[in-house]
């Protein structure tokens, strides 16, 4: 057989400028109607040709569940991996392929249930992949049971009287593993989404954005508070370098003070203006990126989205690049190395 | 005085003490300085789990044993005809192991009241008819030891004290006529930057040596000529481990990819992960892992960017990684999994071997997924057969287990330096950019069934790969029915032509007319070659086999097993091999199995194959 077959309609991003049509690939779109993955697709698709890095140098490795599905409709080079394992596929190749842009999709059982290991390795080691989250609070693919992010008392298929377990704050867990960027970020909120994911692929490092994203099958409307019209101004804290943590509708504007005690606490912000804390994602210490991760005990409380933290430290790989030695296929070197030792010769 | 000098065909030694004793380093040195006399040798080390079990116990005896001749030898030797016990408990331990006549040197300093109840001796050993058929030569190795360091400058008695695993070197060094300056040049090297250290142990050594010499507690002294029926070239030592890694190296030189080792720290597979780790100058970049299951991940990571991706382990490892080298064959990427087989299950026996990881590398996968194999013979064969494995990989695109194991891991034999111009140039193929309004089809197969390689880089090969099953050309993810049968035989059909291309199993059946055939796979393969020696020393008729390719199986063995009457199949397990004979050939093979996490004995196999000549030959109705 041919490795080659004649296609008809556009090819690859031959052309000098890519458009967001090279990044789709010729597949059908399978997830279920409504689901915020096409949302996320298409924010990704259409940010990717202003990043500048061409489609065979884009890499997605993606893990099992509905997000996994993602490599099959970016129309760059992929892999759908197996569960909760692809931060280590993306970790082998980072560490081959320093000329590669990689990113790895993931969701909450992927990523921090079966994969839960290898995700806090990776942000530990600081490997230079892009890990997209994609949290709904659910077990998708597998029709709905608990996952690690599910809230407590959770009515689902595997806890029908309701989970007893505390669920994981993804964010607040990426930062214990001293990940160098840490973001949330909305499923239905493009700009925000668009302008965060920028941020995690100019990032040096690992970066990790967490995106809240509805499973409109088996949990929807579980952001909703933080997504929609009526509720969202009032619940969304949106992070910005920089300026006040404040939040709210203008006439009753809150902010994020220092508490008596040394904690975190929601005031209001007229009257307090001294007291607020401004925002700085580049602060090295994480304990206070870290207790802004904890302010808010799920989406059904005002909960901070954006950039929590982005520092510069050593990356996975970049010592043994600094000093690659000698060329591959060296013969003269390998000989070297077999004669090593105490030898003898037989006539 | 005037020493009696003898010649000996073959000498075993087993050196034995506490696991704090160095043992290890006093055999290891010992096979060097013989390596470089020219003597052929086997090495057999043989050391706790606990790295400091309580000094001075049973279970903490840690014991090295080298077999040397002026022949070529197979085995580390089935019992060895010295002993140094360094202690009560290792000469307890070691005692049932000794044969009749066999030569004692204790360090009698160490046969205090409380070492002697430690080994759970109520009286001395040295004192009563314990040790009545043997010969034993007392040796207050400490205090000599320690009086040759006195007046050394900063030389302390603890420094002293743990030189006494070079006296006994010294001793026996002498006793068989070792050089000595292999031994002295690596004292000065390793102690180089420890004075006192370096001046104790040379001390020791050379106070051993002269003890030997003058004292006339021993008469003889024994000389091992260098061997000469062995094959011309430039030869060094090594263990498998070492042997593995050069191997996997040459492998990755000959196809000019980067070598990419991702490990987790498992006994005894460790060392390769250790080995390869210094080898950054040859392109080589080691990876130690998470877990076991990131260490196979992180391995086809890089086999996706387009090196060679490797991984290694031992038994409870591969059942972590299984999942993984099933995405890989799904996948059809090259991946090299080294299994250093241990005694299971479980934890089992971490620091003793077993070959009893067979049927899991045959079968130990969801679904029907086939892959090559490759098991090494002997330490040096780990060379070749890591080579091998590595060859298989990338020209076929597939994840290939290399089989070793424990013994073949840590025992060591003079190996000849292959030229690197004997191992053939290996093409990793990489698939190129298709022409203008072509389509890139990422399963579109060759002649032999071998998709293309596209990693990551090249315009116009941007494809998708995953584990769900594929459309057979395209690559896109198919759930027709027809399609998944026709790739899952796709996929084994693949593995299965390689048979064409591997080398017929090689009889040695001597005049032709053998009616019993022994057939093994692995680290047996010394073992099994000594045995069917005896027997043929006995006058007896047997033909030998030994199967490096385990999957697929030689083109020929059905035909080879069918031609001979009664087959035996000597195992380090309960049965593995002789199982995949029996099944895909249907003969009436007989198991011969060992499973004490020790090699099998040539002794062992000759009587097993002894039985089996004279057994009358069962007539099928």
């Amino acid at each position: 057989m041919s490795a080659t077959l004649h296609v008809n309609g556009n090819g690859n991003g031959a052309g000098p400028r890519l458009t967001k049509a090279d990044f789709q690939s010729d597949q059908e779109t399978r997830w279920c109607p409504g689901c915020g993955d096409y949302a996320i697709l298409n924010a990704v698709q259409t940010l990717m040709p202003e990043l500048g890095v061409p489609t065979e140098k884009t890499v997605f490795v993606t893990g099992i569940g509905c997000a996994g599905r993602f490599a099959y409709y970016m129309d760059t080079y992929g892999m759908h991996s197996i569960h909760g394992r692809a931060a280590t596929i993306a970790t082998g190749l980072a560490t081959t392929r320093e000329d590669l842009s990689i990113w790895v999709v993931s969701g909450d059982g992927d990523a921090l249930s079966i994969g839960g290991n290898h995700l806090i390795h990776a942000l530990r080691r600081n490997v230079p992949v892009k890990i997209l989250l994609f949290n709904n609070q659910i077990y998708g693919l597998t029709k709905g049971q608990a996952s690690p992010t599910s809230e407590r008392g959770k009515i689902t298929k595997s806890t029908p009287f309701g989970s007893h377990d505390r669920p994981f704050n993804p964010i607040a867990l990426a930062l214990g593993a001293e990940a160098s960027f840490v973001a949330r970020t909305l499923d239905r909120d493009r700009k925000h989404m668009t302008e965060v994911l920028r941020q995690a692929a100019e990032h040096r490092g690992a970066s990790l954005v967490e995106i809240y994203q509805n499973c409109p099958v088996f949990n929807d409307g579980a952001f909703f508070n933080l997504t929609e019209k009526e509720t969202k101004v009032a619940a969304q804290i949106r992070l910005q370098h920089g300026q006040p943590i404040v939040f709210g509708p203008e006439e009753a504007l809150r902010g994020v003070a220092r508490a008596d005690d040394g904690g975190l606490e929601i005031v209001e912000a007229a009257g307090n203006e001294r007291r607020l804390i401004v925002h700085d994602q580049h602060r090295d210490d994480p304990s206070l990126a870290f207790a802004l991760a904890r302010l808010s005990d799920g989406p059904t409380e005002p909960t901070p989205i954006g950039v929590f933290r982005q520092v510069q430290r050593p990356v996975h790989g970049a010592a043994a690049s600094e000093n690659p030695g000698r060329a591959v296929g060296d013969v003269a070197a390998l000989d070297q190395l077999l004669r090593a030792g105490d030898t003898w010769t037989i006539a | 005085m005037n020493k009696t000098v003898e010649e000996r065909e073959r000498v075993v030694v087993r050196f034995a003490g506490d696991s704090g004793d160095g043992m290890q380093l006093a055999g290891g040195r010992f096979t060097d300085a013989t390596a470089v006399l020219g003597n052929d040798l086997a090495t057999l080390p043989d050391f706790p789990a606990e790295i400091r079990a309580p000094a001075g116990t049973i279970p903490g005896v840690s014991a090295f044993q080298i077999h040397f001749a002026s022949r070529d030898i197979l085995t580390p030797g089935d019992a060895p005809n010295v002993l140094v016990a360094m202690n009560p408990a290792a000469l307890k331990a070691n005692l049932p192991a000794l044969p009749r006549g066999a030569t004692i040197i204790v360090n009698e300093d160490a046969f205090s009241r409380r070492n002697l109840e430690k080994a759970g001796y109520l009286e001395s050993p040295l004192d009563d008819d314990t040790l009545a058929e043997f010969t034993v030569h007392r040796v207050p190795m400490t205090t000599l030891t320690t009086r040759a360091s006195e007046g050394l400058e900063g030389v302390g008695t603890r420094d002293a004290g743990r030189a006494k695993n070079l006296f006994a070197l010294g001793l026996l060094s002498w006793l068989y006529d070792r050089p000595t300056d292999v031994t002295e040049r690596w004292i000065e090297g390793k102690f180089a930057s420890k004075p006192a250290a370096k001046a104790a142990n040379l001390a020791a050594f050379r106070a051993g040596w002269s003890f030997g010499e003058t004292t006339e507690l021993l008469d003889v002294q024994y000389k091992i000529q260098p061997a000469t029926d062995v094959e011309a070239g430039t030869y060094r030592q090594v263990n498998g481990t070492t042997a593995t890694a050069l191997g996997l190296l040459a492998g990755s030189v000959r196809a000019r990819l980067p070598l990419l080792l991702a490990s987790y720290p498992i006994t005894p597979a460790s060392e390769l992960l250790h080995e390869l780790s210094k080898h950054e100058r040859l392109g080589v970049r080691t990876v130690q892992a998470e877990d076991e299951i990131a260490a196979a991940g992180v391995a086809l990571g890089a086999a996706f960017g387009g090196h060679l991706g490797i991984t290694s382990t031992s038994g409870p490892g591969m059942d972590l990684k299984a999942e993984t080298i099933g995405l890989a064959l799904m996948l059809e990427l090259p991946m090299v999994i080294v299994d250093v087989q241990r005694a299971g299950p479980s934890t089992g026996l971490p620091t003793k071997t077993e070959q009893s990881d067979l049927l899991m590398a045959m079968y130990g996968r969801h679904g029907d997924a086939p892959l090559p194999i490759v098991a090494a013979q002997t330490p040096g064969d780990c060379f070749r057969s890591a080579f091998e494995a590595v060859q298989i990989a990338i020209e076929r695109r597939t994840p290939v287990i290399l089989l070793t194991d424990g013994f073949l891991a840590n025992s060591s034999e003079p190996w000849r330096i292959p030229a690197l111009d004997e191992l053939p140039e290996i093409d990793p193929g990489f698939a190129v950019a298709p022409p203008e309004g072509e389509r890139f089809l990422p399963y579109a197969r060759d002649e032999r069934g071998v998709r293309p390689w596209a990693p990551p880089g090249t315009p116009g090969l941007e494809h998708r790969i995953g584990g769900i099953e594929k459309q057979d050309g395209t690559g896109n993810i198919s759930y027709d029915p027809a399609n998944h049968a026709h790739m899952t035989r796709v996929r084994a059909a693949k593995v299965a032509n390689i048979a064409a291309d591997l080398p017929p199993l090689a009889v040695d059946d001597p005049d032709g007319d053998a009616d019993v055939l022994v057939i093994g796979w692995g680290s047996t393969y010394g073992s099994i070659r000594a045995g069917v020696r005896r027997v043929r020393d006995r006058g007896l008729k047997v033909a030998q086999a030994h199967v490096r390719h385990i999957n697929p199986l030689p083109a020929n063995i059905g035909e080879v097993l069918r031609s001979y009457d009664k087959v035996l199949v000597p195992e380090m397990n309960t049965g593995q091999l002789v199982k995949l004979l029996r099944a895909e050939f249907l003969v009436p093979a007989t198991p011969y199995n060992k499973i004490t996490g020790q090699p099998l004995y040539a002794a062992e196999l000759e009587e097993a194959i002894v039985e089996l000549i004279e057994a009358p030959t069962e007539v099928t109705a």
